[in-house]
C-alpha cells in the first residue's frame, strides 16, 4: 500500500474513531440532583482519535513492509519439554522462595485455581469437544455443597470434598441429559442459561443458600485434625513453631497446587484409556464415532460428570479458602474467563491451559491499581490473542495414541469438537 | 380479565424490544453462522447514546416532543450502526474461515470489552432519565383496576412495527436484500456470481445494530433507567426469543420476541418475578432440546 493511501485510510480509521468515541467518551452522563449531566471531556476524544490514525498508519505500513512472522510455534514447542518441569518445580519451590511474600501466595492460589478450572473445563471442551458455558455452575454447586454440609452437619473439609465432587458431576450428568443432540453454538447457549439459572436460584432460594448475602463462616480445612489456628494442639503448637497465619497459606497453596496436578493426571491418564480415546473420536467425528459403535450418549455423559466433579473439587476448595461464598462469584463471567483460558491456551493442550491461566489471571493482576480497567483489557486480550493466534498459544498437540513414533501435530488439523 | 389484558399490553412491548434484538442475531447467524454474543452489548450502547442524545438536546426529565424524538433514535441507530461495523471489522472479519470456536471466543471478549469501554466512559452508575413520554390512555377499568396503555407503549408497538415494515422492505424487495439472502443461502455462490460478500456481511452487522439501538432506544423510553449491565440478559433472551422463533428466520425472530416477552410478563404478573430469568432460560432449553429448529425454522440436514 502506498503511503498516500495509507494515509488517507488510516485518515477514515480516524474518522470512525470519533464517530465511535465522540458520543460515549466525549460527553460523560454524571448522576446530578434533579436528573441527569452532560460533561465534556474532548481532549480524551481527541488522544483516541489520533491513538486510532497512529495505529491504522502503522498497521498498514509495517503490513506492507513484510516483517518476518514472529515464530511462536516451533521454538515453544522445543522448549515445551522443558517447560512443563520447569513450571512444576516453580510451583512446588513457590512458597520456599526469597521474594514470596503472603501477597504473592494468595496469587498463586488464585491461578492454580483458575489453572485446575481450566484442566477440568479442558477435559469437557478440549477433549470431547463439548463447548460449555455454563462451567462456573458446577463450581457454584462445588462451592455451596461443602458451605451448607459443613456449616449444617459440621462435616470436615476432607469428607465434604469428595462429596461436593459427587454433587457436581450429578449436576454435570443433569444438564449432560437434555443437551445430549446439541452440538456447538446451540450447546454453548443452553449450558450458559443453565450456569444462569442455577445463579439465580442461588440468589432467591434465600432460606437454603442465603440468597444474595451468602453464607459466611465457612470452616477452614485442617491438615490430619491440625487446625491452622494459634491455639494449643493447632499446626504451631504440634510442630513447636511460633504461630504464623502465613502457614495456612502455604497449606492451601500445596492443597489447590495438589487438587491442580490431580486433575491434570488423571486427565492425562484418562487420555490413554478407551473412554478419553472415544472423547476425542467423538471431537473429531461423531457420526463416525457412531458407525464404529461408541456409546455416545454414555461418551459424553462422563466428560459432562468428570469435568464438573473437578469443578466441583475446586468449588470446594474455593469456598474454604474464603470462608464465604455468595452467587456474585459464580456469574457467567466466570465461565467466559474459564472457556478463555482452555481456548487462549491451545484446546486439548494441558500446558497452554496452565500458561493461559498464569497470563490471563496473573496478567490481568498486575492491571488491579486500574481497578475498572482491568476487564476491559481482559477483553480486549480475548480479542488480540483470538485474531493474532485462533489455535491458542500453545500451537502444537501430541496425539493421544500414534503408531510408531508419537509426533506433535499442529494444533489445525485438531478438530475443535461439534 | 383487566388484569390479563393489562399484561398482555405489557408482554407485547417488552417482546416487542426483544424482538428487535433477535432479528440481529437471527441475520448474523443466517450469514455467518456465528452467535454474536456482543450483540446485547450493542444494544446497550443503542440504549446510551439515545440517553446522551436526549440529554445533549435538553430531554432532561421533561417530555419530548416527536421531532426530538425521531433525532435522538436516528442518532442513536447512526451511532451504533458504526459499532456494530467497527465489532464486526475488528473481531469477526480477521477470524473468518479460522475453526468455528474462535468467532466465538472473539466475540465474548468483544462483550466484555463493550461493557467495561461504557463502564469506564460513562461510571458504573445507573443512570435514570425519568419520563420522556409521560402519560396513556385507560382502556378499560373493572373493580378498582385500571388497564392502562401508556403512550410509551404505543410508541414502542408503532416504531417497532414501522422500522420492521421497512426492515422487510428491505430484505425482500430491493437488490441489496437479495444479495443478502443470496449470501445467507450459499456464500460462496453468492461470492462467484460477483456480490461482494464482505460489504453484504459488514451491512448485515450495520442493519443488526440499528435494529438494537432501536430496542435501546425504546427501552431507554420505556423504563427509564440503564446501566452498562442491561446488555447482557437482554442478549440472552432475545437470543433465546431468535432460537424460539426458529433461529436465521426473521419473522421467527420477531415472533419468538413477542413469545417471550409475554411469558415472561405472565410469569412474573402470576407465579414469582425473582424467577422470570428461569423461566426464559428454561424455554430456551426446552425449545433446543424438543424443537432445535424453533418454530419458524428450517430442519437442518445432517451431512455426512
Amino acid at each position: 500500500m502506498t503511503p498516500v493511501a495509507a494515509v488517507r485510510d488510516a485518515g477514515l480509521a480516524a474518522l470512525v474513531a470519533f464517530g465511535l468515541f465522540a458520543p460515549l467518551v466525549g460527553l460523560r452522563t454524571d448522576v446530578v440532583e434533579g436528573g441527569l449531566a452532560l460533561r465534556g471531556r474532548w481532549d480524551d476524544v481527541a488522544w483516541l482519535v489520533l491513538l486510532a490514525f497512529v495505529g491504522r498508519l502503522a498497521l498498514l505500513l509495517l503490513a506492507g513492509r513484510r516483517l518476518p512472522r514472529l515464530t511462536l510455534p516451533a521454538p515453544l514447542a522445543r522448549a515445551g519439554q522443558y517447560a512443563a518441569p520447569f513450571f512444576l518445580g516453580l510451583a512446588l519451590l513457590l512458597p520456599w522462595l526469597p521474594f514470596i511474600e503472603r501477597y504473592e501466595l494468595d496469587l498463586g492460589i488464585l491461578v492454580l485455581t483458575y489453572v485446575m478450572l481450566g484442566w477440568g473445563l479442558n477435559i469437557v471442551v478440549g477433549l470431547a469437544g463439548l463447548l460449555d458455558l455454563g462451567y462456573v455452575a458446577f463450581y457454584a454447586v462445588g462451592a455451596y455443597s461443602y458451605a451448607l454440609l459443613s456449616l449444617t452437619y459440621g462435616l470436615s473439609f476432607w469428607v465434604c470434598l469428595p462429596l461436593a465432587g459427587i454433587l457436581a458431576a450429578f449436576a454435570g450428568v443433569l444438564l449432560g441429559f437434555p443437551v445430549l443432540r446439541l452440538r456447538g453454538d446451540y450447546l454453548a447457549i443452553v449450558t450458559l442459561a443453565f450456569g444462569e439459572i442455577i445463579r439465580v436460584v442461588l440468589t432467591n432460594w434465600t432460606e437454603l443458600t442465603g440468597g444474595p448475602n451468602g453464607l459466611s463462616g465457612i470452616p477452614r480445612p485442617g491438615l490430619f485434625g491440625l487446625s491452622f489456628t494459634s491455639e494449643e494442639g493447632g499446626f504451631a503448637d504440634f510442630f513447636g513453631l511460633d504461630y504464623d497465619p502465613v502457614h495456612r497459606v502455604i497449606f492451601l497453596y500445596y492443597l489447590i497446587l495438589g487438587l491442580a496436578l490431580l486433575t491434570n493426571w488423571v486427565t492425562l491418564r484418562l487420555r490413554r484409556q478407551p473412554l478419553g480415546r472415544a472423547w476425542e473420536a467423538l471431537r473429531e467425528d461423531e457420526i463416525a464415532c457412531r458407525a464404529l459403535g461408541i456409546n455416545v450418549t454414555v461418551t459424553k455423559l462422563t466428560a459432562f460428570a468428570i469435568g464438573a466433579m473437578f469443578a466441583g473439587f475446586a468449588g470446594s476448595f474455593f469456598a474454604t479458602r474464603q470462608a464465604f461464598v455468595s452467587p456474585e462469584s459464580f456469574t457467567f463471567i466466570e465461565s467466559a474467563i474459564i472457556l478463555a483460558i482452555v481456548v487462549l491456551g491451545g484446546m486439548g493442550s494441558q500446558l497452554g491451559v496452565a500458561v493461559a491461566a498464569l497470563l490471563l489471571i496473573g496478567g490481568t493482576e498486575l492491571f488491579r491499581d486500574l481497578a475498572e480497567w482491568r476487564m476491559l483489557i481482559f477483553g480486549a486480550a480475548m480479542v488480540v490473542i483470538m485474531v493474532v493466534r485462533p489455535r491458542g498459544l500453545v500451537g502444537t498437540r501430541t496425539p493421544s495414541i500414534a503408531l510408531g513414533e508419537k509426533r506433535a501435530i499442529g494444533g489445525t488439523y485438531v478438530s475443535e469438537g461439534h | 380479565m383487566a388484569y390479563a389484558l393489562q399484561q398482555l399490553i405489557n408482554g407485547v412491548s417488552l417482546g416487542m424490544i426483544y424482538g428487535l434484538i433477535a432479528v440481529g442475531y437471527t441475520m448474523v447467524y443466517g450469514i455467518i453462522g456465528m452467535i454474536n454474543f456482543a450483540h446485547g452489548d450493542v444494544f446497550m450502547v443503542g440504549a446510551f447514546v439515545s440517553l446522551i442524545t436526549a440529554l445533549l438536546l435538553g430531554l432532561g426529565g421533561g417530555a419530548a416532543g416527536p421531532g426530538a424524538l425521531l433525532l435522538v433514535l436516528l442518532a442513536g441507530m447512526s451511532v451504533t450502526a458504526l459499532y456494530g461495523w467497527t465489532v464486526e471489522r475488528v473481531a469477526y472479519r480477521p477470524l473468518r474461515g479460522s475453526f468455528r470456536l474462535a468467532p466465538l471466543i472473539s466475540a465474548i471478549g468483544m462483550s466484555i470489552l463493550l461493557q467495561n469501554y461504557v463502564q469506564v466512559a460513562q461510571g458504573a452508575r445507573v443512570k435514570p432519565t425519568g419520563t420522556l413520554v409521560p402519560g396513556g390512555v385507560t382502556l378499560m377499568e373493572t373493580d378498582g383496576f385500571a388497564v392502562q396503555f401508556s403512550y410509551v407503549q404505543m410508541l414502542i408497538i408503532v416504531v417497532t412495527l414501522a422500522v420492521l415494515a421497512g426492515f422487510t422492505v428491505l430484505v425482500t424487495r430491493t437488490p441489496m436484500g437479495r444479495a443478502m439472502r443470496a449470501c445467507e443461502q450459499d456464500r460462496k455462490m453468492a461470492a462467484l456470481l460477483g456480490i461482494n460478500t464482505d460489504r453484504i456481511i459488514s451491512l448485515t452487522f450495520v442493519i443488526g445494530a440499528a435494529l438494537a439501538a432501536v430496542a435501546g432506544c425504546m427501552y431507554l423510553l420505556r423504563y427509564g433507567v440503564i446501566d452498562f449491565y442491561i446488555g447482557f440478559l437482554a442478549g440472552v433472551k432475545a437470543f433465546t426469543a431468535a432460537v424460539l422463533g426458529g433461529i436465521g428466520s426473521l419473522p421467527g425472530a420477531v415472533l419468538g420476541g413477542l413469545l417471550i416477552g409475554l411469558i415472561e410478563t405472565f410469569w412474573s404478573a402470576y407465579f414469582s418475578a425473582q424467577y422470570k430469568d428461569v423461566a426464559a432460560f428454561s424455554i430456551l432449553i426446552l425449545t433446543l432440546v424438543l424443537m432445535p429448529s424453533g418454530l419458524l425454522g428450517r430442519q437442518e440436514v445432517e451431512k455426512v
